[in-house]
């Protein structure tokens, strides 16, 4: 998962720490641009590749707005998308159909891709925010077997 | 491509007509509008109008004049040209976007057909929806008939789309004595009138896909206070570009405007400060009184009531012994805001150069207003003028039935 997030190429800041301007240095209707520069198809551009302004919140962090995470387990996983999809924060990083992890950067830990995985056991779970991931994983429960009627 | 209409030199329409006449003849890409009750032609003849062929835009029917103008803050984020159109309960709805759209710098324009605000309900024409839109950050243009509401329609895009400007703005005329009443109209050829507005430019639209933006972004108490000063900004400096476009609509038409209109103040004693149609009723009444009783009359009248003419009642009226200003809403525990505005833009001229200001509150919910009422009012203010002070209380009611009723007496010493 290295080099997929915004904290590996430039860093985060956290939300608000942009320089405060004056009046007359805002921008006009408070539009906000996402690029430093103009790009050609940014949806055929990988979000690491794109050109992120300092207004668009790709580089800026919100992982303490988080109390609860999702930890992600790689020996389950189907790469079925369904997190990727649902996510509301489009935290889930995935690459040519391969899931690749949680940006913690930007996941709010709703637990919305927990829900909707359908593997069994879940590939994601959630855990306090303190949990290592090794011990998140270590804790993973057996593969629940189906009740007969 | 949309088909042209052949227009007469002289066309005999009501103001929602002429008013939706010039949508037509502004290409608008969106309109997003729900009818209602005077302005309802407006989008009636501009749906007729996109129904045989002569708009290429697109008409979009809403389930409200919340959706309305949201549909019209996401087309003109988009990318277009938006306008719509809508009246006293409809506008009330509006309110919350419209401060959006404002904020969004939308050069959105709004056909607005004032009418009462409920309750009791009333279909009929006062200016309650007009000053509730005042702290919308809007430009607000007062037509007071039907040529006016053509004209300043078509203008609207024009001052609203510049570039120094971009902010959305509002143009009023009253509901029915200009909305429904028939009155000749000279209107401009369609290629005459779209090459006086001219091609739309959008600005940080958000179908340019290679430069995403964000719009509606949230600030707080580190951002929101500068981006409202500049916002304010921006309106207060409009001025420069109304004007620019009210010279070159004279160029085009001779028709001329300003944004404080004045009637027969060059000599005048007396004043009346109004707006809409109540501006021809004071101007016939001063009219007459000159010729039946040589009382020096004149009338006064915001074209801009946003931005407000300041520096031009200030030039007007100073000197002017007494002025009456007519408020068409009920101000409800204060002064009229009319009053209240300019007497705040005289209150910094020397006070030996200061009216005497008094305050009618006339017309709500589509009471008559006559040349005679009219005359009455100037005659007070003459009687006032001769004594020297104010006789009457400084807010009276014009036209009401019931005990007099009044508020606030003049200090004298």
């Amino acid at each position: 998962m290295k080099g997929v997030l915004a904290t590996d190429k430039r860093g985060v800041r956290e939300l608000g720490a942009e320089d405060l301007v004056g009046w007359d240095e805002v921008t006009q209707g408070i539009v906000l641009n996402s690029f430093d520069l103009e790009v050609e198809n940014p949806a055929l551009v990988p979000p690491e590749e794109r050109p992120y302004s300092d207004f668009n919140s790709y580089t800026a962090t919100v992982a303490s707005w988080r109390v609860i995470k999702p930890v992600f387990n790689r020996d389950i996983c189907i790469d079925c998308q369904n997190c990727w999809v649902w996510c509301p924060d489009t935290s889930i990083i995935s690459r040519d159909k391969q899931m690749l992890g949680i940006d913690y950067d930007h996941c709010k830990g709703c637990g919305v891709c927990v829900e909707v995985c359908p593997t069994n056991p879940k590939s994601l779970l959630m855990f306090a925010e303190a949990e290592e991931p090794e011990e998140a994983l270590a804790q993973w429960p057996e593969k629940k077997k189906k009740e007969k009627k | 491509m949309a088909e042209k209409m052949d227009l007469q030199s002289t066309e005999v329409w009501d103001g929602n007509y002429a008013a939706a006449q010039a949508l037509r003849q502004a290409q608008v890409d969106v309109v997003a509008a729900y009818p209602i009750t005077p302005s309802t032609p407006i989008v009636e003849n501009y749906g007729a109008f996109v129904a045989n062929g002569y708009i290429d835009g697109e008409f979009v029917m809403v389930e409200s004049e919340h959706a309305a103008m949201s549909g019209c803050v996401g087309a003109a984020a988009a990318g277009g040209r938006v306008a719509t159109a809508t009246s006293s309960q409809g506008f009330a709805l509006m309110v919350e976007v419209l401060y959006q759209a404002s904020g969004m710098r939308l050069p959105i324009v709004l056909t607005v057909v004032n009418r009462a605000l409920a309750s009791p309900l009333n279909v009929r024409g006062d200016h309650g929806d007009m000053y509730l839109g005042r702290d919308s950050g809007w430009i607000q243009l007062d037509a007071f008939n039907a040529q006016e509401a053509y004209d300043l329609t078509l203008m609207a895009f024009k001052i609203g789309e510049d570039i120094n400007v971009r902010l959305p703005v509002m143009v009023h005329q009253d509901g029915f004595i200009t909305s429904h009443t028939a009155q000749n109209v000279h209107p401009l050829t369609d290629d005459e009138a779209y090459a006086f507005v001219g091609d739309y430019k959008p600005v940080d639209e958000m179908l340019d896909f290679s430069r995403p933006v964000t719009y509606g972004a949230q600030t707080e108490e580190d951002w929101h206070f500068e981006h409202k000063a500049k916002q304010h900004r921006a309106l207060m400096d409009s001025y420069v570009v109304i004007d620019r476009v009210f010279e070159e609509f004279e160029k085009e038409t001779g028709r001329k405007y300003k944004r404080l209109e004045t009637y027969m103040m060059e000599d005048a004693e007396v004043a009346i400060i109004a707006l809409g149609t109540t501006v021809e009723t004071t101007i016939l009444a001063a009219k007459q009184l000159r010729e039946e009783e040589g009382i020096k009359a004149g009338v006064v009248a915001p074209r801009t009531f946003r931005p407000f003419p300041f520096n031009e009642i200030r030039e007007t009226l100073a000197g002017i012994k007494s002025v009456a200003a007519l408020d068409r809403s009920c101000p409800m525990g204060a002064m009229g805001t009319l009053y209240n505005e300019v007497s705040g833009a005289l209150a910094s001229i020397p006070a030996d150069q200061r009216p005497l200001m008094t305050n009618f509150i006339y017309g709500l919910g589509g009471r008559d207003f006559s040349i005679k009422e009219a005359k009455r009012i100037f005659r007070e203010q003459k009687a006032n003028a001769d004594v020297g002070y104010i006789t009457t209380p400084l807010q009276q009611f014009s036209g009401l039935r019931g005990p007099k009723l009044g508020f606030y007496e003049a200090k004298r010493s």
